[in-house]
């Protein structure tokens, strides 16, 4: 009986552990899940499950400043990637593309930021702020001029890789066959490079959208969601929290989904579409 | 009007020199005309520039010095896209994110071609890639995506095509296959085809006319008769199939016009060779005759060769082939040469190992080279 199940499992063991490994990272998520319908107002135990309630889906902006905090944590997430993701593509394109003087330390310089503790990068730059004069002004665009320079290196490097693993002859070949610089860029160059660019924007969202450290020494009296978490689980976290990120979450998953579906569709190729 | 639309003419490459910025010189003066609609292989050793001359003729690689025409018009610094001409390329570059009719109908929609979708049909069915036309050029076979990239190539029906090696990567009986449906595809279309390869027979059943290449120069060039039975290097002697050199000692001339021959002398026995297969004027030289040009008869006994035939030569080697023989014989002097004797049953069996023959061949079949050669050159290892 026992060698059976042995057996079994020595059959099924890369499923096995498939499962076990996504059971693992998924736990938490379905947890904050399960969270975000505890009515909480049960019991001053904010860590188990009291009773179900709709109340945290149906009010999420109750707790006060959640919702404005989340709101400036957005606002820098997608400006600091929209600004991050153009100037990385740019720079990734510049050091694959072309061989200029200084090309080996630019390389090292951009990567720097990357390996630079994020403790020693958020006070060096509250040092700069505060030498330039700019001390009384913490906030809001100090957290996202911030925000744009650690995200930069992600996106030069997440391109670069992908601009690095593209043949050049496919270039060569779009103008071979009548396509002008322009067109190449357009029809070859970008579709094929597109997807490391998507991936570097939804790292630099999410790298922005976590930030706490660099954010905290710059931010003023500017509060972005993580702090405002980290503020309230000094109390008590209230379960709205479980709400926006369960949202989160979802997200996430659609974007993932929406672009597994858009591959394979395109994969499939629909009728000529020529 | 752009460049696309010009006159049909011959391709002219005049002095064509290239060297690469780190100072290497892949192609050095090299001079050729293609005629138009003809079916020409440029044909050399891995290295020996033939990329980098198609890519020059391409438009995808600077021109150090020289010029490419086409007809009477200069392309030598026009732009890639507009010159009419395409390119099949080494390891076909086909679009990965583009179906393969997408693929296909790159150049015509770049071209400004209203509807490709009829031309597009048409090629595709000349290539047997109908079936093929949704998919992605990564769900087809290699051979598959070989006729992708020459359908892609032909639906532009540009003055001059270039293939890079362009069955390089399929097994050897695909690629057979492929070699008679590319001349097919030619005879029918009636475009220049430039032919890229490092393979001799490829080369020599495909083309009308055959450029040898070595390092960056045109060897000889000529019909593939032409070249295998007078080759005027020991390197296009060797690239294209198997010779015997033999040093030899010019004595002098005798005749005159289509008679005139030049007497060698080598190892004590004379051979005339024709002046028009005389490509050296030393004193020395190396006379070479091709395997199946050389008869044999064990000693003594006739051979049907005018002239006089080498004597003391013994077998060392006898491979049987079935519908040939391979004898290896060791000369007098140490060499080893080697015979190709066709099984016609005439001979009633093989000659045995260490048996004493007489070696000789019709005249007319050898030839002259500068001694100053490298007798190796060009020797390709069997694959
Ligand atoms: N960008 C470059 N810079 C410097 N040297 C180069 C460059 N490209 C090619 N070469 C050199 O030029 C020579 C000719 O290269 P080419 O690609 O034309 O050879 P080929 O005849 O096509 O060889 P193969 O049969 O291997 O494809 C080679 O020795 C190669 O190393
Ligand atoms: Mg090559």
């Amino acid at each position: 009986m026992i060698t059976r199940l042995g057996s079994w499992i020595g059959k099924h063991l890369m499923l096995t552990l498939g499962i076990l490994v996504l059971i693992y990272m998924y736990v938490p998520n379905m947890i904050v899940a399960l969270m975000s319908f505890n009515d909480s107002s049960q019991s001053r135990n904010l860590y188990t499950f009291q009773a179900f309630t709709w109340d945290n889906w149906l009010n999420p902006c109750e707790p006060q400043g959640m919702c404005e905090a989340l709101q400036v944590s957005i606002s820098i997430g997608l400006l600091s990637t929209i600004v991050a993701t153009t100037i990385g593509t740019l720079a990734a394109f510049a050091l694959v593309r072309h061989r200029f003087e200084g090309r080996s330390t630019m390389n090292l310089m951009l990567f720097l930021p990357m390996a630079t503790p994020e403790i020693v990068m958020g006070s060096s730059l509250l040092a700069l702020f505060v030498a330039a004069g700019f001390g009384g002004q913490l906030g809001f665009w100090t957290i996202l001029i911030a925000h744009i320079m650690f995200n930069i290196s992600f996106v030069v490097v997440t391109v670069r890789s992908r601009l690095a693993g593209l043949d050049s002859n496919l270039e060569k070949a779009a103008s071979d066959l009548y396509a002008n610089e322009w067109q190449t860029f357009w029809r070859v160059t970008f579709p094929l490079v597109f997807p490391g660019i998507l991936a570097a924007a939804l790292l630099a969202f999410s790298l922005s959208f976590d930030d706490f450290i660099i954010t905290n020494l710059n931010s003023g009296t500017t509060v972005t969601f993580p702090m405002f978490v980290w503020g309230a689980a000094q109390r008590a976290i209230p379960m709205q929290v479980n709400v926006i990120g369960t949202l989160m979450f979802i997200i996430a998953l659609a974007i993932v989904i929406a672009g597994e579906v858009m591959s394979r569709r395109r994969a499939k190729g629909k009728a000529a579409a020529f | 009007m752009s460049l696309a639309d010009g006159v049909r003419g011959d391709l002219k490459l005049t002095g064509l020199h290239k060297r690469y910025p780190n100072g290497f010189v892949a192609v050095q003066s090299l001079d050729l005309v293609i005629p138009q609609g003809s079916f020409f292989a440029l044909l050399g050793p891995s290295g020996c520039g033939k990329t980098t001359t198609l890519r020059m003729v391409a438009g995808l690689e600077d021109v150090t010095k020289g010029s490419i025409h086409i007809g009477e018009q200069d392309i030598t610094t026009a732009k890639p896209y507009k010159r009419p001409v395409n390119t099949v390329f080494q390891n076909y570059a086909l679009f990965p994110h583009l179906t393969i009719a997408e693929n296909v109908a790159f150049g015509p929609k770049r071209r400004g071609v209203k509807d490709p979708k009829g031309s597009v049909k048409e090629i595709l069915a000349l290539t047997e890639l109908t079936e093929q036309a949704n998919k992605k050029p990564a769900q087809l076979s290699g051979g598959q995506q070989q006729r992708v990239a020459l359908a892609r190539a032909l639906i532009n029906r540009p003055d001059v095509l270039l293939l890079d090696e362009p069955l390089g990567a399929l097994d050897l009986k695909l690629r057979r296959a492929m070699q008679i449906e590319l001349k097919r595809i030619q005879e029918e279309v009636g475009l220049t085809f430039v032919h890229v390869t490092h393979d001799q027979e490829e080369a020599m059943t495909m083309a009308d006319t055959v450029a040898v290449m070595n390092e960056g120069r045109i060897e000889q060039l000529g019909a593939p008769y032409e070249l295998y039975t007078n080759p005027h290097t020991t390197f296009v002697a060797n690239f294209l199939g198997r010779t015997n050199l033999i040093k030899g000692t010019v004595l002098g001339r005798e005749g005159s016009g289509a008679d005139e021959v030049v007497k060698v002398d080598m190892h004590g026995t004379v051979a005339s060779i024709k002046a028009s297969r005389v490509h050296t004027d030393a004193k020395e030289g190396w006379v070479g005759i091709r395997p199946e040009k050389v008869l044999i008869q064990p000693e003594g006994q006739a051979i049907d060769a005018p002239g006089a035939a080498l004597s003391g030569a013994v077998v060392v080697d006898v491979s049987y082939i079935g519908v040939s023989t391979d004898y290896v014989l060791r000369m007098p002097w140490g060499q080893e040469i080697t015979c190709f004797e066709q099984n016609t049953g005439r001979r009633g069996g093989l000659i045995p190992v260490g048996t004493k023959v007489d070696v000789s061949w019709r005249p007319e079949f050898a030839f002259l080279l500068d001694s100053a050669q490298d007798a190796e050159a060009g020797i390709v290892e069997e694959d």
